[in-house]
């Protein structure tokens, strides 16, 4: 007798029309937008840190090596900044969640499948515009620096989309480590990567064993693709891109093993 | 039992370990449509994890779950349900009329957000940000949440946690309107009077199994004590050697009788000392039929348990 199904008693449809699916997702992301923009303790160490950097070293200091090292300087923190939304928001956020009970609760509702992921990415780009503009400003205005709308609009570019990696990197850590341990580890991950890919002071300066193993970092690779945004690397950008969509898979695949196996 | 429905949610056999902890061994559980079941049982007896089962957080390692006839991990009979956690933080920066927009875009045909928010009784609070409401209010808060998706089946567990005494009147209410409307209800509660205030049935749980599964009325019958309280100058030692007597003391000059059978207990007694008075016949309540179920099974499962060990 168990195949024969009886009517519910109220009937309609369990299906979701496609347009109701889709506006599940934007919702999502409505939501994890918001609810971040709106947390100061998430936004404002993600905003200050680079413009901060970014005023003492690529302006202010900057002065008497020209304009060259404003430009130089507006790619290498403009990565900077764009890494941690990606960490943080994502990585963080996933370890928090797991921690309080709410991701479990999202998996119990019938929240489309990857809205909770995509709508995290989706934020993690808004905020990485954000620092990116935020610098593009400080540049134009304070820095002096020139550049065509092209190369912005470029710049802009390579940030929402050079978020996508460190969102990766940041899930995974994420799956390790459940609750407040998460951002002491991705600090650890978050710093060194950044002075050893050469975003705080050009590689040129740094030893030369770190610059032989720069390529290893995916901020290496991002930052190029920056530097080229802006018209200081004329190098081609191929091979950066795809070792970026390689990270990115790759660390996307683990901890999408790990979430399953762990929940 | 037969049943004229098939249910909507049942739990065949199932098996899940962790580790080498037997969280479910076998359990069997069935919800039917339109009925308020309550899953009752010590810390520890398996309810989170059949729970857990049910709304596809976890796989059985053996047996069959099934949720509206399907696996509740595929996302389909999930639209047809509601879900009220104990522990979910829910963001706190975002405000309540948010919280439900967000959660009603997940279902086929949600309620509005005026009727889920009136349901849930937080038609005050659609502006305010969840982090800024007292512990009673954002558990109303989740309760508006679990059935704003217009479910036929809603998941409740231990859903008045945390509330005062007029809080829980009123959710209780909601939930016998819910009810009415046609939707089922699954609950788990350590609060017995929450299961005898709304419960069709009871399924008591210890040690990964079902070990009683019926009405609040059979759960009660089959530990089917009856206290009867007196004034008497009988002594306790002559009750005690009547027939049916279960346990007798006297406190404060007056005297009390377990017994299985309060009739000819209490014929017997007015017979005997025509000088009694008040006199109080009382049913063991659900809390008392509880204790004695889950002792019971808690002395079975000892031998077993060391052979395993």
């Amino acid at each position: 007798m168990d195949i024969v199904m009886t009517e519910a008693p109220v009937s309609f449809p369990a299906t979701m029309p496609r347009r109701r699916v889709l506006g599940a997702y934007l919702e999502e992301a409505r939501s994890e937008c918001l609810r971040y923009m709106r947390s100061p303790s998430f936004m404002l160490p993600i905003m200050l840190f680079p413009a901060m950097f970014y005023l003492l070293f690529g302006v202010l200091m900057a002065k008497s090596n020209g304009a060259d090292a404003a430009r130089y300087l507006l790619a290498s923190y403009g990565v900077f900044g764009v890494m941690s939304p990606g960490l943080f928001g994502f990585g963080v956020s996933l370890a928090l969640e797991r921690d309080s009970g709410l991701l479990t609760f999202k998996r119990a509702l019938p929240m489309p499948p990857g809205a909770y992921l995509i709508g995290k990415m989706i934020m993690a780009m808004a905020a990485a515009a954000g620092v990116v503009v935020l610098l593009l400003a400080m540049a134009l205005t304070l820095g002096h620096v020139t550049l065509a709308a092209s190369q912005a609009a470029a710049l802009l570019l390579v940030g929402v989309l050079g978020v996508l990696p460190f969102c990766a990197l940041g899930m995974f850590v994420g799956t390790l480590f459940k609750g407040q341990g998460a951002p002491g580890v991705l600090q650890l991950v978050y710093l060194p990567m950044s002075f050893m890919s050469g975003l705080w002071f050009p590689l040129p300066m740094l030893p030369k064993f770190l610059q032989q193993i720069a390529p290893i970092w995916p901020s290496y690779h991002l930052d190029m693709l920056a530097l080229a945004a802006v018209g200081m690397n004329t190098q081609p950008l191929l091979g950066h891109v795809l070792v970026l969509l390689a990270f990115a898979a790759g660390f996307l695949l683990l901890a999408a093993r790990r979430l399953r196996r762990h929940g | 039992m037969p049943h004229a429905e098939k249910p909507i949610a049942r739990l065949a056999g199932a098996v899940k370990r962790y580790g080498s902890l037997t969280a479910l061994d076998g359990a069997e559980l069935q919800v039917h449509p339109g009925e308020l079941l309550a899953l009752l049982g010590p810390n520890g007896a398996g309810k989170t994890t059949a729970i857990a089962l049910l709304l596809g957080l976890v796989r059985a390692d053996a047996g069959s779950v099934q949720l509206f006839g399907e696996d509740p991990q595929s996302i389909e009979p999930r639209r047809r349900i509601g879900v009220m956690l104990q522990h979910a933080e829910l963001p706190p920066t975002l405000r309540v009329g948010e919280l439900l927009r967000l959660t009603a875009s997940y279902y086929p045909n949600p309620r509005s957000l005026q009727e889920s928010a009136a349901l849930a009784g937080i038609g005050d609070l659609l502006r305010r940000p969840y982090a800024k409401l007292s512990g009673g209010q954002q558990r109303r808060v989740q309760f508006a949440l679990a059935l704003c998706g217009r479910p036929e089946l809603l998941f409740l567990d231990e859903p008045t946690v945390g509330m005062d005494i007029d809080a829980r009147q009123k959710l209780w209410a909601a939930i016998r309107q819910l009810i009415d409307e046609g939707c089922a209800v699954l609950l788990t509660t350590h609060y017995l009077e929450e299961a005898e205030a709304l419960a069709d049935r009871v399924c008591v749980m210890s040690h990964g199994k079902v070990i009683h599964e019926g009405t609040v009325e059979t759960l009660r019958a089959r530990v089917a004590q009856k206290r009867i309280r007196c004034r008497t100058t009988l002594p306790a030692e002559l009750i005690r050697d009547w027939p049916g007597i279960g346990e007798v003391r006297q406190e404060n000059g007056r005297t009390y009788i377990v017994t299985a059978e309060a009739e000819p207990v209490v014929r017997r007694l007015l017979e005997a000392d025509p000088q009694l008075g008040e006199l109080e016949v009382q049913r063991a309540g659900l809390a008392e039929a509880f204790t004695e179920l889950t002792r019971d099974a808690d002395e079975a499962s000892t031998n077993p348990q060391r052979e395993a060990a």
